[in-house]
């Protein structure tokens, strides 16, 4: 009697336990990031573009990786190839955990940068790196659902163009979450240690 | 006879290089350095460059046999946006330095004759404000390199 007592409160407790557990699945574990957490504030990775082979590709291609997310263009010689070769070192640093990551360029000139020019581009700086291009009207969906930018300035005579684009850099979980964004500003430490804590978590 | 030959090539030399007197002796430039890009895409060329002079200076071009069009470019990147511009001209404080590094100014180079590899040296003419010039090398290194070396 005494034994069933003890035991009823007890019962009551599983189901709730199964409820937090299960809401839990919803709602990424905090980590101590040191970027700017952007955690639940931003849509899941969502997107189906070309990828630099040239086949279709979707945002679930890439889930059980964790996903670095760049917008850029392959005729800049500045920015773009700093930002990469950043990355390039940071990847080189994570070691063996790299393996689990995944950088998406995507590209902002899609009228230039056709799967094979970005294939050479991409390649060029990482091995993690894969450039993603698509119709002008899919780059801009993805660009606006992360409250991305670019601008194409007016093309000179012999057809050249500048494009001013957003630098973050944004970082998604296994599981396509939005976690952290990195910008220029950010030290490479930094985004070192928040890509550890991403790449040691819920490693599939 | 054979004593003679060095002065006279000295002197010879010394010659040649008086012949051009728009060459910049008061600026050097170390350091130099391009970022490889694959394919055709336009390549980013880095440098320091040291004014010992009283006077200020500034680069106000630069062109390469290399390539077909040289450009003075700065990029920035300001409330989250990156941006390139073109420039007139980068000033070199007297007795001091101004640095072309990622990120912020660089030679924008466009329309390779032939195709650079990473390890060749290019020679890239660099021009400043008071009409002198200097032929500087630059080392044509990896996409993914951070500098002149790593």
């Amino acid at each position: 009697m005494k034994l069933r007592y003890l035991l009823r409160p007890t019962l009551w407790l599983i189901p709730l336990a199964l409820a937090l557990l299960l809401g839990g699945c919803h709602r990424p574990e905090p980590l101590p990031f040191r970027l700017t957490n952007v955690t639940g504030h931003m849509p899941p990775l969502e997107f189906t573009l070309t990828n630099d082979e040239g086949k279709t590709v979707s945002a679930s291609h890439y889930r059980g990786k964790v996903v670095l997310l760049y917008f850029g263009y392959t005729h800049c010689p500045d920015v773009c190839p700093l930002t990469l070769a950043h990355l390039h070192v940071v990847m080189q640093r994570l070691g063996k955990l790299a393996d689990g990551a995944r950088i998406l360029f995507v590209t902002v000139d899609p009228g230039r940068d056709t799967p094979a020019i970005l294939h050479g581009y991409v390649k060029a700086f990482d091995s993690h790196a894969i450039g993603l291009t698509g119709s002008p009207g899919d780059i801009e969906a993805l660009v606006k659902r992360y409250r991305a930018s670019f601008t194409r300035e007016p093309a000179t005579t012999d057809g050249n163009y500048e494009v001013s684009h957003s630098s973050a850099i944004y970082v998604f979980d296994r599981q396509g979450n939005p976690r952290v964004l990195s910008t220029p500003a950010d030290s490479q430490d930094d985004l070192v240690h928040d890509l550890h804590l991403l790449l040691s978590n819920g490693a599939s | 006879m054979k004593i003679c030959t060095l002065p006279l090539l000295l002197a010879g030399l010394m010659l040649a290089a008086g012949a051009h007197a728009s060459a910049a002796t008061h600026v050097t430039a170390t350091q130099g350095w391009i970022r490889i890009l694959p394919g055709k895409l336009p390549a980013g060329a880095y440098v320091t460059l040291t004014n010992s002079s009283d006077q200020a200076e500034a680069l106000s071009g630069a062109s390469s046999a290399a390539y077909a069009e040289v450009m003075l470019h700065q990029s920035s990147t300001q409330g989250g946006v990156s941006r390139m511009y073109k420039v007139k001209s980068l000033k070199i404080p007297a007795h001091g330095t101004a640095s072309l590094t990622p990120g912020g100014y660089h030679l924008m180079l466009m329309k390779a004759v032939r195709a650079v590899k990473p390890g060749d040296i290019v020679k890239i003419t660099l021009r400043f404000s008071d009409g002198s010039s200097l032929v500087s090398d630059f080392i044509a290194r990896p996409a993914n390199a951070m500098g002149a070396s790593d």
